[in-house]
């Protein structure tokens, strides 16, 4: 009995993996538990495990290939198997790149088939929901009309009186009829443009395969099939004319990674969904400086500033649960733990750890568990539970001297804040100039969930526990 | 408050309408010494006396004539058709001159008439006893045509009428006047021309007037079983339609039946089908579907009849296909 490997669902926010390395070939026996493919998600690269043993009979898909969830990857089983039944129903493939083209040939000549679809529709509704009287009568006149429809799909859809199980066929895969023309509801082509989908690339499940509105939302699947023919088109593109005639540089195309197209994805959806709104506070940092030296001398890991930050927010969260809490669309979830994310550049892109109970732990956990975290996030090690579940986001980039900025925030968070660089500025201690050390933070906040006052309060809280840091440790 | 039948709020309005202002008064066939066929004016000769509570001779086009001249001349007539079946024999008078007469003298002359009475099927009693009049009324202007489905709408919209200065017809069913509800005892008026949403749900809207509402209530409550969450709506006035409670809904939805006892061809479920497809296009997942009275007269036979009769069964299906359940 052979077994199908098929892309698993290795983080939270996974939606296709891309397989980095085959350790299998056609052929190889395998166990149970063997690690036969490395796959590259939108966070980390992973262990692809088997969980049956076998030969493996077919390899569907190749090394730096994206496939979506739940896609076939290979087939295990007895040698000599067959295994025909497997491999022919997987309708992706050239299949689908085939019919594409045509598609994204010619956009123009589609919309034109759209509008002549609308008209024959509405003709066809004014016959079709008649009574049944005159039914037989009227079958001769329209059949011209029907034949076609009649040969796609066996059976004219009738909607009241008509054999409705015979009417509707989801058409395997074809997504147009005869003469070419995609059948959708005006809802699903409505949202299919909002979403900048081709709906001849969606799978209906209506009758003779028209999309609907739960097709269209249940596209997400089939996104990398999109995905990769979209990509191909790119390379096929001419050439951008250049505006001038000498060109210093060649234009490069890079192909975008798993990561940045989740970074793109989640942060446009917050951006796009949640209202951001913005304060900021000017942090006295003498006192912090002093603590920091202070602690140094004495701790065997060094505390940095984005330390204090994290233990102050930390502190300041339990304070203030509405700022750590989740826009849940029906629901506002207050979090009962605090777990605080920690932006981690990487070449590639950022990823956000998390510290996990950041208000049960000590400046030196606090420290420890970040640098960890750094490394290994650029040596692309983290695993799911090390970015899942956090509550409140930090970012900071004082280290590249950035006075100020504001951050977008990392879903379901309701708040990030970010933290520039620590400055050298004059300030008025006592009717005098004297030098003092500043540093800004940023809160974004949604305000679906926090209110300007809120946002403020927390924040003050964070300065005074920033500006006397002794009371952290109450 | 109490139960009430339908027959009795009708009663209720028509007493409270004729104590409130004089110049109401009731006619037709039998309403006054056999205190009325369905008895919906029990009462009212003993109390108004025989000026106001006024037996008729069997000639609808007559007495229709004799209250649009009574409404011409300031008075408010109520008449009463034995079933609206009956009524096409008076059908010149409504439509010709109740419905024109407005407009034609330029404002000068109000007719606030209201013919009521029994609309649509009540079981075997043959082609020419079983009509549904609500698409036939509804499409001439000048009248507006209200279809309720419970005593309680019935009661304040039946006030609204008779208070309207423009004619009206007020369809109700045999079927239906032994319907019992909870009143108020207070007065009470609804206004003409609103649509009531009687159950509130995300999947599907279903649009069903008069007797026909309660059949699409039974297939509600089944699809609520089965996990579809259903939108009711009671048009409960056919003209002046409220589409914009049923546009509101479908733009829910996105998908919408609609259940009505005329027939289908130019029927009230066409038009409203065709106001959904125009101005709910773009929010469509499904084309309206329409459950009606199929395009052929009442049949006699039992069995013949169950079939040409729409029940909870036919909203099931349709409902079923515009979910794409099927």
């Amino acid at each position: 009995m052979a077994t199908v490997i098929d892309m698993p669902k290795l983080s939270d926010t996974m939606e296709e993996g891309t397989i980095a390395k085959w350790n299998i070939k056609e052929g190889d026996k395998v166990e149970a538990g063997d690690i036969v493919a490395e796959v590259e998600t939108d966070k980390a690269t992973m262990d692809l495990e088997a969980f049956d043993g076998g030969t493996v009979l077919k390899i569907l898909v190749e090394e730096g290939d994206a496939v979506p969830l739940g896609e076939k990857l290979v087939i295990l089983g007895e040698e000599g198997e067959d295994i025909s039944d497997l491999v022919g129903d997987d309708d992706s493939g050239d299949d689908d790149s085939g019919k594409d083209e045509t598609a994204g040939k010619d956009g123009k000549k589609e919309s034109r088939d759209e509008s002549s679809d609308e008209e024959k529709k509405d003709k066809g509704d004014k016959e079709s929901d008649d009574d049944e009287s005159k039914k037989s009568d009227r079958k001769a006149d329209r059949k011209d009309e029907a034949v076609k429809a009649k040969e796609s799909s066996g059976k004219e859809f009738d909607p009241l009186f008509g054999d409705l199980k015979e009417g509707k066929k989801s058409g395997n895969g074809k997504q147009e009829d005869a003469d070419g023309r995609v059948k959708a509801s005006p809802l699903a082509r409505k949202m299919a443009e909002e979403k900048g989908i081709d709906v001849s690339r969606v799978k209906g499940s209506g009758p003779q395969g028209r999309v609907v509105k739960a097709d269209v939302e249940n596209f997400k699947e089939e996104e990398a099939k999109t995905a990769k023919v979209d990509s191909a088109e790119e390379k096929k593109a001419p050439a951008k004319p250049t505006i001038t005639g000498t060109k210093l540089e060649e234009d490069k195309e890079i192909k975008v990674s798993q990561m940045r197209k989740a970074i793109g994805k989640r942060l446009s959806e917050s951006k796009f969904t949640s209202p951001h709104f913005y304060e900021t506070v000017d942090i006295d940092m003498k006192k912090a400086i002093e603590v920091r030296t202070a602690l140094n001398e004495i701790s065997d890991v060094k505390i940095s500033f984005n330390d204090l930050v994290v233990k102050a927010c930390a502190i300041a969260l339990r304070q203030h649960p509405w700022v750590n809490s989740s826009w849940m669309g029906d629901v506002i979830r207050m979090h009962g733990d605090v777990n605080i994310a920690v932006a981690v550049a990487v070449d590639e892109g950022l990823l956000t750890p998390v510290i996990r109970h950041a208000d049960q732990k000590g400046l030196r956990d606090i420290s420890i568990m970040t640098k960890d975290f750094a490394e290994r996030a650029r040596d692309k090690k983290l695993q799911p539970e090390d970015w899942e579940g956090s509550t409140f986001t930090v970012s900071n980039l004082g280290m590249y001297g950035i006075e100020e900025f504001t951050a977008i925030i990392n879903p379901p968070n309701a708040a990030i804040l970010a933290i520039g660089a620590i400055r050298d500025v004059p300030v008025v201690e006592d009717g005098q100039v004297v030098p003092g050390k500043r540093m800004k933070v940023t809160m974004s906040s949604d305000h679906r969930v926090v209110d300007g006052a809120k946002a403020a309060e927390f924040l003050n809280t964070v300065r005074t526990l920033l500006q006397n840091p002794a009371s952290m440790l109450l | 408050m109490a139960q009430k039948q339908f027959r009795e709020v009708i009663r209720e309005a028509l007493r409270e309408e004729m104590e409130r202002d004089e110049t109401v008064f009731v006619m037709g066939e039998e309403v006054a010494e056999y205190n009325g066929a369905y008895k919906a004016t029990q009462g009212l000769l003993d109390q108004f006396g025989d000026k106001r509570v006024l037996d008729t001779p069997i000639s609808e086009l007559g007495f229709a004539g004799l209250g649009v001249g009574a409404a011409m001349n300031g008075l408010r007539p109520i008449v009463e058709f034995m079933t609206f079946n009956f009524a096409l024999v008076g059908v010149d008078q409504i439509l010709n001159n109740a419905a024109k007469i407005r407009q034609m003298s330029g404002g000068q002359i109000k007719i606030p008439i209201v013919f009521r009475g029994p609309n649509g099927s009540a079981g075997q009693l043959g082609a020419t006893h079983s009509t549904a009049f609500e698409a036939f009324y509804a499409h001439f202007p000048g009248l507006i045509t209200i279809h309720p489905s419970d005593p309680y709408d019935a009661k304040g919209l039946l006030k609204a009428a008779i208070r309207d200065d423009n004619p009206v017809i007020f369809l109700e069913s045999e079927q239906m006047y032994g319907m019992k509800q909870e009143v108020p005892d207070e007065e009470y008026l609804l206004p003409i021309g609103e649509a009531k949403v009687k159950r509130e749900g995300a999947d599907v809207t279903i649009v069903a007037d008069g007797k026909l509402f309660h059949v699409a209530k039974q297939a509600t409550e089944q699809l609520v079983k089965d996990g579809v969450d259903v939108e009711l709506i009671d048009p409960r006035t056919i003209k002046p339609f409220d589409i914009k409670t049923v546009i509101k809904s479908v733009k829910k939805t996105n998908r919408c039946v609609v259940v009505n006892e005329s027939h289908p061809f130019g029927g009230v479920a066409a038009e409203v089908g065709f106001q959904i497809q125009r101005d709910a296009f773009d929010y469509l997942d499904a084309p309206v579907l329409r459950v009606t009275t199929p395009d052929v007269p009442a049949p006699f036979s039992k069995k013949l009849f169950d079939l040409w009769l729409p029940g909870p069964k036919q909203v099931i299906d349709a409902v079923n296909t515009v979910t794409y359940r099927n």
